[in-house]
């Protein structure tokens, strides 16, 4: 299906984003010095073992202890070290959220935490390691930063941008092999949303693997006569409500779509946004109210209502409200 | 049930092997390598150390109940659980696939009959398990509680919670078992995070200590069952070190973190069942 549509981004390649991440880590490691890794025995699906390699007085192995793994990375900042942490998403967050919030948040630490196989895409592991709430919890956290890219591309970008920004960072990621439809030699701007495609009926405002969709969505749309703006948001916070709110007053509806639980994901930041400058019908598309399950990536992202059909019907909600 | 002798029990752990080969084969996920091993400790304890009841109740009440905390190693639970009777073995075919009750992790969510709790999420089931032997206490339920953990897993703090409490609320009517195969994801646990000497880590704790040295040699894994069970309620928490071998049973997934999680391909499968003789039949 895909083929056949005329899809205003195209890709050449596949790759895990997780692998975005890991090569992205290792040039921060040789631009800077004080970059340091951690992970808590998980170094192959994190892609950290190139930086390891390289730079095995500036790596840590942890073993099975996320808790003490935060603890250490808040430690090193003391004197200036800036420590990237890897582990998979949930046991990034909800297993170490008191000590994210103690000894990274509330102490605005130098700490990025690099959370791989977040949400349905992690497949056939299940529910248990499927985290669909982690962007809502590390949002929540006053100082943190909260970044979700999109392909390989983008995520390496944003691995080498947040080494340079000063302050605590969570950075999510994924497991699939997935299209690489972002610049190579793109610059990651931290808290500015990226249009990738212009429209006027509707907006559809997509993070990590679900721009794809959207990219996907919007040829779908077009095809139907609908014109839908596409604005990659790969930073969930802080949010940039400029463009959110400059491209609904031109479109009257929006659609958001993400790798999450309704609840506190991005549409309910959208959606806080909206109400209070410029109230207009958004529809949600995501997870709602529901653990995941064992299955693989496409089957979830369908089973769930995540994909660009879902997208599709989700725009047509909303341009039917307005 | 009418007891098993050794033999039997050898050949139902075949066929446990089986399972675990082809399921993990059928999806290309999941993790053999320490459900190979601990599978002489499985088949003992649904086939013969445990009563328990094969029409599943969430109580378990007057039931010796299981945990299993390192619930990556589902296969072979999954594989005892359908070959004890709770679910049709033909349900095997499902592991891991969309609307399956046999999730990756073992989960209560689709109600599959035997799983008492999630787990996937390491270092929470030591936690679960005192919990529950608890519980049979306030009832005045002598039935035993067992659970099994990973040796890595031992590197979460939880687990040294739940040990220090175990000890100090005297819960005897537990036994728990580390899978002491001296490998985890990355490597060898010597390398990743030594655990140095877990036998004295958990006396210093207040636990009851024993070897079960050859954990698959099924005579073995018995007998360290036996003198375990033996001695509950005595003031103490058990602790069964179980030395393991990952990927045991098939020559070249033995000892090897390389096969923790990955599935082996159809060629590698041909050569791993021939290996195992096919004695209850194949799902
Ligand atoms: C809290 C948590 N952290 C990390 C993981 C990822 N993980 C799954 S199995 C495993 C290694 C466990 O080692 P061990 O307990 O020795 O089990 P074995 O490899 O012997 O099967 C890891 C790190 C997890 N499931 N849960
Ligand atoms: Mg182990």
């Amino acid at each position: 299906m895909e083929k056949t549509l005329d899809l205003k981004f195209n890709y050449t390649d596949k790759k895990d984003t997780r692998s975005g991440f890991g090569d992205g880590l290792l040039e921060a490691g040789r631009k800077n010095p004080n970059v340091v890794g951690l992970c808590a025995d998980l170094i192959g699906s994190l892609k950290m073992g190139a930086f390891q390699k390289e730079f095995p007085e500036r790596f840590f192995q942890t073993g099975i202890a996320e808790a003490n793994m935060i603890g250490i990375a808040a430690g090193l900042c003391i004197s200036g070290k800036i420590p990237f942490t890897g582990t998979f998403a949930n046991f990034s967050t909800g297993r170490v959220y008191d000590q994210i919030r103690q000894s990274v948040a509330y102490s605005d630490k130098n700490v990025k935490i690099c959370a791989s196989h977040a949400g349905l895409t992690l497949g056939e592991d299940g529910a248990t390691h499927q985290i669909l709430e982690d962007l809502g919890m590390m949002k929540m956290l006053p100082h943190m930063t909260v970044i979700n890219p999109c392909d390989y591309n983008q995520t390496k970008a944003a691995t080498m941008a947040i080494a340079e920004h000063e302050g605590p960072v969570y950075l999510r990621f994924g497991r699939p092999v997935w299209p690489i439809f972002t610049p190579a030699d793109q610059k990651f701007e931290i808290g500015k949303a990226w249009k990738m495609i212009d429209g006027k009926d509707v907006t559809i405002f997509a993070t990590g693997h679900l721009v794809w969709e959207a990219v996907i969505a919007e040829a779908m749309l077009r095809e139907e006569g609908i014109s839908a703006e596409v604005i990659n948001i790969h930073t969930i916070k802080p949010l940039d409500e400029e463009a959110i709110l400059e491209s609904v007053a031109k479109t009257g509806c929006a659609v958001s779509a993400e790798e999450h639980q309704y609840n506190g994901g991005l549409g309910d930041s959208i959606a806080q946004t909206l109400i209070r400058n410029n109230p207009a019908p958004l529809e949600y598309v995501g997870v709602d109210d529901s653990f995941g399950e064992s299955g693989t990536p496409t089957q979830l992202l369908e089973k769930y209502g995540l994909n660009a059909a879902n997208i599709v019907k989700a725009a047509k909600k909303a341009l039917a409200r307005k | 049930m009418e007891k098993k002798s050794t033999e039997q029990l050898q050949e139902v752990a075949s066929q446990v092997r089986r399972d675990i080969l082809r399921m993990v084969h059928q999806v290309q996920s999941g993790h053999p390598g320490a459900s190979l091993g601990c599978t002489e400790f499985f088949t003992a304890l649904y086939f013969d150390q445990m009563k328990h009841d094969k029409n599943f109740n969430m109580k378990g009440k007057n039931e010796d109940l299981f945990f299993l905390s390192n619930g990556h190693i589902s296969p072979v639970w999954y594989s005892v659980l359908a070959r004890s009777g709770y679910f049709p073995i033909a349900e095997m075919s499902t592991f891991r696939k969309l609307n399956s009750r046999l999730q990756g992790h073992p989960a209560t969510e689709e109600n599959l009959p035997g799983i008492r709790i999630a787990s996937g999420s390491l270092g929470q089931g030591l936690s679960v398990a005192i919990g529950a032997a608890q519980a049979k206490k306030i009832d005045g339920d002598d039935r035993l509680v067992y659970v099994m953990m990973g040796d890595g897993e031992q590197e979460e703090g939880q687990i040294w919670e739940a040990a220090m409490y175990a000890a100090h609320w005297k819960v005897d009517n537990l036994i728990a078992t580390i899978d002491l195969n001296r490998q985890q994801i990355d490597g060898p646990t010597k390398e990743i995070m030594d655990l140095i000497d877990l036998r004295a880590k958990y006396e210093s704790f207040g636990w009851e200590v024993i070897d079960t040295l050859q954990g698959n040699n099924m005579e073995s894994v018995l007998i360290g069952l036996e003198k375990a069970k033996n001695l509950t309620g005595q003031g103490k928490p058990i602790l069964n070190l179980l030395h393991t071998e990952m990927g045991y049973g098939v020559d070249f997934m033995v000892g090897t973190h390389k096969w923790h999680g990955i599935a082996p391909n159809d060629q590698q499968l041909a050569d791993a069942l021939a290996q195992l003789p096919e004695t209850l039949g194949d799902y």
